[in-house]
């Protein structure tokens, strides 16, 4: 699969070290098809191409990519601007269960830079709201300087039909929300744990206990969604990098049930 | 109008505790409130209370000379604040402010310690429900202290 040649429409600086890419095609202008959840291979020509997930909804935006600038390609990614252009290759991978959770309370967890793989599930959820029970966002930070896209948490927040919680780890002076572990978030989010859908992104730490949390309070192990990271390379499960146990994150994943991952999450020798 | 004993016994904490139990508890218990920003209670004074939060957040905090309040945990509806009341030398160790407008229920320290003492039985229930409380905020603090969003290095 060849890269094919997107244009930044729109370079914005999220955070001191997270930023998001908002493309179009360069050729064609046809609509880019993607379900949340799916991630694509971004290459930065001449340096290289790394898996990101998509940040943007299918119906509500285009084609989005929000990340932190870590490594070569990421910072070489964030040093980009409005009418460069990228290659895409995509979108890859599973998608979040937006249509099986009609009809239940959906509680959505992310912590850190994991709130990007989410938004669009909760943009596609908010599009249908009253095909959904309760809609509560929990999100977890390090410090208040990391969170995310403040105005869109913002308006979340206002809305009566959804609630959005958010706690950082280290607060400082002036912070006056919740601070502790996401985690913590839970008790507080009031769903039906018998009829509830979860779904996770974060450090596979955080995920774990998180999902643990979940079942505690008898959400079913079945009903709760992770998104993993892994070394992703071609995108199709061909060369392996991103193998886990029997599975490939890049085409069995991102998403997984977490019936289908926890006995790998805690092997240390995979 | 809802009785103390009628709220105590519906919050998670004193969930199938007997109904002589809960009957010694409440004797010990009085609604309080807190407005914001008030200080529930202060590093180094004597622990004499715990707090069932009903409404309202509570911020535990720590004084440091060069960066001033640090909040260290928030506690909100629902949660129980306090267990220094139950483990010598009943002193608190960190600060407890009011972030918003709080009501809670106060139970008293010392009455409790008191009828825990007279009666073991009571004393081992009350001990099993803070040991859980404990264990949760160890894992959260063990959760914290590993700083899992920052960048790897």
């Amino acid at each position: 699969m060849v890269p094919r040649p997107f244009v930044i429409k729109r370079f914005r600086k999220e955070t001191d070290d997270t930023f998001t890419l908002e493309l179009e095609p360069n050729e064609g202008r046809s609509r880019f098809a993607f379900s949340p959840g799916q991630f694509n291979m971004v290459y930065v020509y001449g340096v290289g191409e790394v898996p990101i997930s998509i940040s943007g909804s299918p119906s509500t935006h285009g084609l989005i990519h929000t990340t932190r600038a870590v490594g070569t390609v990421t910072k070489a990614m964030a040093k980009l601007k409005k009418g460069d252009v990228v290659g895409i290759r995509g979108p890859f991978g599973t998608t979040w269960p937006v249509k099986e959770a009609r009809s239940h309370d959906v509680v959505v967890v992310a912590g850190g830079i994991g709130l990007p793989p989410l938004r669009g599930a909760i943009y596609e959820i908010l599009a249908n709201r009253k095909d959904y029970g309760k809609v509560v966002l929990l999100y977890g930070v390090r410090t208040p300087a990391d969170i995310l896209f403040k105005d869109e948490l913002e308006q979340w927040r206002a809305r009566f039909d959804m609630e959005a919680f958010i706690t950082v780890d280290r607060a400082v002076a002036d912070w006056r929300g919740n601070v502790g572990v996401v985690t913590t978030l839970i008790s507080k989010a009031g769903f039906d744990p018998q009829n509830t859908i979860a779904m996770v992104v974060g450090p596979e730490v955080m995920m774990r206990f998180t999902a643990l949390e979940f079942i505690k309070r008898g959400v079913k192990a079945d009903s709760i969604y992770l998104s993993m990271e892994r070394n992703m390379k071609c995108g199709i499960g061909l060369c392996g990098h991103c193998q886990f146990g029997p599975l490939f994150v890049c085409k069995d994943g991102p998403v997984f049930r977490y019936t289908q991952i926890k006995d790998l999450l805690v092997k240390w020798e995979i | 109008m809802e009785t103390l004993e009628r709220i105590l016994g519906q919050h998670p904490f004193f969930k199938d505790l007997g109904p002589e139990y809960l009957q010694l508890v409440t004797g010990c218990a009085s609604n309080v409130r807190f407005e914001q920003d008030n200080l529930i209670f202060r590093e180094g004074e004597e622990a004499n209370q715990f707090y069932l939060i009903r409404e309202g957040r509570v911020a535990l905090q720590v004084f440091s000379p060069e960066r001033g309040h640090i909040t260290v945990e928030t506690l909100g509806e629902g949660d129980i604040l306090g267990w220094s009341w139950l483990i010598p030398p009943y002193n608190w160790h960190f600060d407890a402010k009011a972030v918003d407008l709080t009501r809670a229920i106060a139970l008293d320290g010392k009455c409790l310690r008191r009828k825990c003492e007279e009666d073991h039985n009571l004393g081992y229930e009350i001990l099993k429900r803070f040991a859980h409380i404990i264990e949760q905020r160890l894992e959260s603090t063990r959760l914290q202290l590993l700083d899992l969003y920052g960048v790897r290095s």
